[in-house]
């Protein structure tokens, strides 16, 4: 049985690897949205209310695009949908928690935090504070991309453009999936998911994000059927 | 007025964190849906993979041969084998920058 600590640690080491992409990334962010014009407090200040990666560009994009509040604000609760996904998974893990704790570790709940903690907790499964994995994933995404924005903010867009920086993030999401290669109905799953988001592309308020992976959960459940 | 449209944001984004968490309850989900559920990794980041590579800054598909194309390749041979997430970053950087530097 492992400690809080231990698990707080472990969780820091797992996520540690994909900060190689997270932090050019939050530096990007934070650099375009003062080149848009923004105020830096406001462009800071979303690093921490919205914590949403890639959402916080597009909004900002958007608005600085002309778009209404109402197609920004919209765009970002579509986005970031996809932690409805994340939260279903998880709740397996973290249904012994009270809801204090529950509405708290909520908020560092991201893509990366997610795939790794989640990986962890299938091996682990009888561990009894396996939340703490979650809370080390969690707080080093938080505190990396406070730092990273921040930066950006500060310093300007440092990291030279011709380097192809954003480039780093599809790599870290390649990471994260790349062991799931070796089982077929994983490969079908993906490539559903991954052809669907080219073919929905242009559809409003970015709701590829959300329409991909419901085709591909539909196309899991057939294959789960199949297996059978 | 976009503070307020950023405040709206950050409560609809929390709110998709953390409903399930709170709402779902084990005997809520039956084994099925279960199952269906430990494909969400595998159904979900291909949908932010495929877009940041194959379509640019200006929503447009790349062409076959850009340089993404084959630094996606090798980190995804790098990363199969090595099945290491630095590796697979690096290789996948250094073969991009590799192609539009060097050739």
């Amino acid at each position: 049985m492992l400690s809080k600590k231990q698990l707080f640690s472990r969780g820091m080491l797992d996520i540690a690897p994909h900060m190689l992409s997270v932090i050019p990334f939050g530096i990007i962010c934070g650099a375009i949205g003062v080149d848009l014009g923004f105020n830096p407090y406001l462009v800071y200040a979303m690093s921490i209310i919205i914590f949403g990666g890639a959402s916080q560009i597009v909004f900002l994009q958007l608005l600085s695009g002309g778009a209404s509040s109402l197609v920004a604000v919209t765009s970002v609760g579509v986005i970031n949908s996809r932690h409805l996904l994340y939260g279903a998974v998880l709740s397996e893990y973290l249904e012994k928690l009270s809801l204090i704790k529950k509405l708290l570790i909520s908020y560092v709940v991201v893509d990366q935090g997610f795939a790794e903690s989640n990986k962890f907790f299938k091996k682990n499964k009888t561990e009894q504070y396996l939340h703490y994995h979650l809370l080390g994933t969690g707080i080093t995404m938080w505190v990396c991309w406070q730092i990273a924005t921040l930066a950006g903010i500060i310093l300007g867009s440092f990291v030279p453009e011709e380097l192809g920086l954003k480039f780093a993030i599809p790599l870290t999401f390649i990471a994260i999936v790349v062991q799931d290669l070796k089982k077929m109905d994983h490969v079908i799953v993906m490539l559903v998911c991954g052809i669907s988001s080219l073919l929905f592309f242009e559809a409003p308020f970015k709701s590829y994000i959300l329409i991909s992976p419901v085709i591909a959960l539909f196309v899991a459940a057939l294959l789960l059927r199949l297996k059978k | 007025m976009t503070w307020l449209s950023i405040t709206i944001a950050g409560i609809l984004t929390y709110m998709t964190r953390m409903t399930m968490i709170v709402l779902v309850r084990r005997d809520l989900l039956g084994e099925r849906i279960k199952a269906v559920l430990a494909y969400v990794p595998s159904a979900v980041f291909p949908a932010i993979i495929f877009p940041a590579i194959f379509i640019n800054d200006y929503g447009v598909y790349i062409e076959m041969n850009d340089p993404k194309i084959f630094g996606a390749i090798v980190a995804v041979l790098v990363g199969y084998f090595s099945k290491n997430v630095i590796a697979t970053i690096f290789s996948g950087l250094l073969s991009y920058w590799f192609v539009i530097f060097i050739f």
